[in-house]
């Protein structure tokens, strides 16, 4: 009998592990292309589903075929006959060109072309953040006194009181009184009531003694028996076990701090924002939890959600050292440095108060910086500046003073941006895997 | 008249339910076709183009270049260049059938004539699939395949089963016996007996057994074939099969890469029949198709907006492009062999002096059926084409016949469709489907197994036409790395 399957509803992606595998053999060439097509495309568009273009040459499957071109005769039959009589001659089309004609024997054989396909945004994602890490991220949780917490482990037959396990107690201890017989209440005013009865007949007779005799000898056996029997013994106790357990590590919260100032144009902005939503990307990709704090700022810092930060404007002057205030202050706050790996990035266009880098200067060197695995900045240029400033000491007073930050921690950062197209690199430089 | 099956274009369960049972009524009772029972599933375009990039089955073991596979046909899709099939349908016991759920209900009828009834009586009737394919075992070795794949994956690393597999699928084409049965199936037995043994001992791996006294022996060692060292009485070189002789002689695979050899090579001869009958196969399917969708108008099971959707797609199918269009991609297997078929009825209906005297077996017989189940039963392309093609087809299709040396600057027209040509051009168009000629025929003959281990191979050229020189080298690299040392191979020229 014929039937019909309905297979629509079956799991999905079936061959994803086909997939996974052709997208591990074509890895060095999907990388090159996912970054060359990167580069050319707007940090919004990251996001996105797209189409890659690969060589062949990796993924190539080479089969044996013939090559009737180089030499040798053949023959073959065509449709469509027009005007020709056994006898004629038809030019050949020229060389490397696939004409319509003699395709036959090529059919099989694969040809040297570029390979198009269309990946997801998460496999795009994952190559290209495939060897980029965190700097630092030391567990700190673990170097230090580890927090730890109490986790169910089952049952065992030692503990203290508190932690008895009730219910598996009197299941033991019930199934134990079954089957030994241990005789219950029930039993025992049963045969009293019996005893009772007896005693009250009158008048005895030696046949009533008898059975009263019997009865009391009996209940003394049920009641030593009972005794001997314990309700609950000590082998049906049972405890509810609790372990230690670590709590999962290798938390980080990362600052993310913008000057929206007057003095940052909408092409600084823009460029600012592309370097936060890659970095945001980054992070919530690579790492099972991380909070993320924005912090925008002019003359006066506040906290801000994320659509707030990227896409509202504000006007007003510039002091930097307000951000770094309010970082610390929700770092006091929310992010007790023993459970979360502290991470800032900052990006400005070096302008601020004047006298506002010193300060900022000396609140990084004692008190931000030893808080922090790892503090990138980035100084948004304009071409022109990029120029003049083509060397790494010369720069505006903020880029100058931090300079003297670089030089004192390892895990200080200073990058310069000045188009779309440097952002990748920069960030790609910025949080480089750390060699072995 | 009898009611119409359906008039929307929208299909459910009970309208093809319906369908399918006057469907089979015609297919088995006005056509007398034989067929596996059917099992017809209904799937997504997704795992169509699933099943596209598996060999078009529905179990398959993981490798890297079905993943391929499927993205170009992704991309191609999506971008719309390029649409999917109707159906896919596999040759087993049951038959299985996809119908893609995008179809309209019209088309569902017709890929239900085409699929589970075409085809099927051509899987279940046609010499080369009775005797080369196993219908009712290929789902479970599929399964068992897929399993021992990723077992062994598991095992010795995806790395190196990739790349036993690559190299196995690079001469998966001179994995197959042309001419022959395996030899000694008994020896195949013992071999699957084995497999299945260590199968077993994996499954009941006991770790006490390592425990017991140095002198107990663990049960059921496995034991070596005494035939494995025996190598110049066993093989019988030349042999065609490379992927067998690797499997059986190769000095320097472990078992775990012989079986997978001998899955790629099973996989390899199980599909060489359906290479082997390309027009054929969708001719068969084509007529029957064409057959019950107009029987079922005659009987008013369906009606004329039907008819007439149907007949769009079934002009579509069978379009044949001329050479110098720019559609042009080789004969199409669905209009020639659909062709071929109805010409075959027309003959046995109506035939004119010529098919006479071309066919007087079956001209003007009036049984076709008869006919054309003689055909589907007993030939294949090459020779059904070289025993069936009318003049008239010829004609139809104007073919003519072309010769192609390498050398010259032109083609040379060798026969047309004149009375001077039909056989030459008949001779011509079935060698062009003969699967055994147009591979390349590429032979183990020798190895020397007790001083370099080098494996000699021969390419004997069909008139003249070499190898692929830089895609040979390639494939070269994998018979080496399955052979473990050196490889030759030799071209012998014919002319």
């Amino acid at each position: 009998m014929t039937h019909f399957i309905d297979r629509r509803l079956n799991p999905k992606g079936k061959s994803l592990g086909n997939r996974q595998r052709f997208i591990r053999r074509a890895r060095a060439q999907i990388r090159d292309a996912v970054q060359k097509s990167l580069k050319d495309s707007a940090v919004a568009d990251l996001a996105k589903d797209r189409k890659i273009k690969i060589s062949a040459k990796g993924t190539r499957e080479p089969r044996f075929r013939l090559d009737p071109k180089s030499s040798g005769e053949q023959d073959f039959v065509l449709p469509g006959n027009k005007e020709f009589t056994p006898g004629d001659e038809i030019k050949k089309p020229p060389k490397g060109e696939d004409g319509a004609r003699g395709k036959q024997a090529s059919d099989s054989g694969e040809g040297e072309d570029d390979f198009e396909f269309t990946m997801s945004e998460e496999e795009v994602l994952d190559i290209f953040f495939e060897d980029l890490e965190l700097p630092n991220l030391v567990r700190t949780t673990l170097k230090e006194t580890p927090s730890r917490t109490w986790r169910r482990a089952g049952i065992t037959t030692s503990g203290s009181p508190t932690q008895i396990n009730l219910l598996r107690t009197m299941r033991n201890s019930y199934g134990r009184r079954l089957a030994l017989k241990r005789p219950s209440l029930k039993d025992v005013a049963v045969l009293e009531a019996q005893l009772e009865a007896g005693e009250r007949i009158d008048p005895q007779t030696p046949e009533t003694q008898e059975q009263v005799a019997a009865l009391k000898e009996q209940l003394a056996k049920v009641n030593s028996k009972r005794k001997w029997i314990a309700f609950v013994d000590p082998i049906d106790v049972r405890f509810n076990s609790f372990t230690e357990q670590p709590i999962p590590t290798s938390q980080a919260v990362m600052f993310c701090l913008m000057d929206v100032s007057g003095s940052m144009g909408e092409r600084e902005k823009d460029l600012a924002k592309r370097f936060y939503m890659l970095l945001h990307l980054f992070l919530k990709r690579r790492y099972k939890k991380v909070d993320v704090v924005f912090i925008r700022h002019t003359h006066d810092a506040q906290e801000v959600d994320e659509r707030e930060f990227f896409y509202s404007r504000q006007s007003g002057g510039t002091v930097v050292s307000t951000a770094l205030d309010k970082m610390l202050e929700i770092q006091r706050e929310r992010y007790a440095t023993a459970d979360w790996n502290i991470y800032a990035a900052q990006a400005s266009d070096g302008y601020t108060q004047s006298g506002d880098a010193r300060r900022c200067v000396d609140m990084l060197n004692g008190e931000i910086m030893p808080l922090c695995q790892y503090y990138a900045y980035i100084e948004i240029l304009d071409e022109r500046e990029m120029e003049v400033f083509a060397s790494e000491d010369s720069g505006a007073e903020l880029w100058r003073a931090y300079r003297t930050v670089c030089e004192l921690w390892p895990n200080f950062a200073t990058k310069r941006i000045s188009r779309p197209s440097d952002i990748f690199p920069v960030f790609r430089e910025l949080f480089k895997k750390a060699e072995a | 008249m009898a009611t119409p099956l359906f008039t929307e274009a929208e299909w459910d369960f009970a309208t093809l339910d319906r369908t399918l049972k006057a469907i089979e009524d015609i297919a088995l009772n006005d056509l007398k076709l034989d067929i596996y029972p059917n099992q017809i599933e209904v799937i997504s375009s997704e795992q169509m183009l699933d099943a596209y990039s598996s060999f078009g089955m529905p179990l398959m073991y993981n490798h890297w270049s079905f993943g391929k596979l499927f993205a170009r046909e992704e991309t191609m899709y999506r971008a719309g260049h390029s649409a999917l099939a109707y159906e896919i349908v596999i040759n087993s016991n049951p038959c299985i059938s996809y119908l893609l759920e995008e179809n309209t209900m019209t088309m569902q009828a017709l890929v239900i004539a085409h699929a589970a009834f075409g085809h099927n009586h051509f899987f279940k009737n046609n010499y080369l699939f009775r005797q080369w394919t196993n219908a009712e075992g290929i789902h479970d070795y599929l399964a068992f395949s897929k399993r021992y794949i990723s077992a062994c994956e598991e095992r010795y690393g995806r790395d190196e089963v990739e790349a036993v597999l690559d190299s196995a699928h690079a001469i998966m084409n001179q994995g197959v016996f042309r001419y022959r049965r395996p030899p000694r199936p008994s020896r195949e037995r013992v071999l699957e007996k084995r497999r299945r043994r260590e199968e077993y001992q994996d499954e009941t791996y006991n770790e006490l057994w390592r425990t017991l006294p140095a002198n107990a022996t663990p049960p059921a060692a496995p034991v070596r074939d005494p035939d494995d060292d025996n190598f110049s009485d066993e093989a019988k070189l030349p042999e065609e099969n490379l992927l067998y002789f690797l499997e059986k002689y190769s000095p320097v695979l472990k078992p775990w890469q012989r079986e997978t050899l001998r899955i790629v090579r099973n996989l390899a001869q199980y599909f060489y029949p359906q290479r082997q009958t390309k027009v054929m196969n969708e001719g068969c399917a084509t007529f029957v198709h064409f057959t019950i969708m107009n029987l079922l108008y005659d009987r008013g099971l369906i009606g004329e907006g039907s008819i007439f959707e149907f007949l769009h797609s079934h002009t579509s199918v069978i379009f044949q492009p001329e050479f110098d269009d720019r559609r042009y991609y080789g004969l199409n297997p669905y209009a020639l062999g659909y062709a071929m078929m109805a010409d075959i009825r027309r003959i046995c209906e109506k035939p004119t002096d010529e098919d006479r005297e071309w066919f007087p077996q079956f001209a003007g017989s009036g049984d076709f059926m008869a006919a054309l189940k003689d055909a589907w039963a007993n030939y294949r392309d090459e020779s059904f084409i070289e025993q069936f093609l009318s003049p008239k087809v010829m004609r139809d299709f104007r073919l003519f016949g072309l010769h192609d040396k390498a050398d010259d600057a032109t083609y040379k027209v060798s026969a047309i469709h004149n009375e001077n040509g039909y056989r030459r051009v008949r001779a011509t168009l079935a060698r062009q489907y003969d699967a055994g000629a147009s591979d390349p025929d590429i032979q183990v003959v020798g190895a020397d197994l007790k001083g370099s281990r080098k494996l000699y191979l021969e390419h004997r050229m069909n008139r003249g036409v070499p190898l692929h020189h830089p895609t040979m080298e390639l494939v070269k690299t994998h018979i080496e790395r399955l052979w473990g040392h050196d490889v030759a191979l030799e071209e012998i020229a014919d002319i």
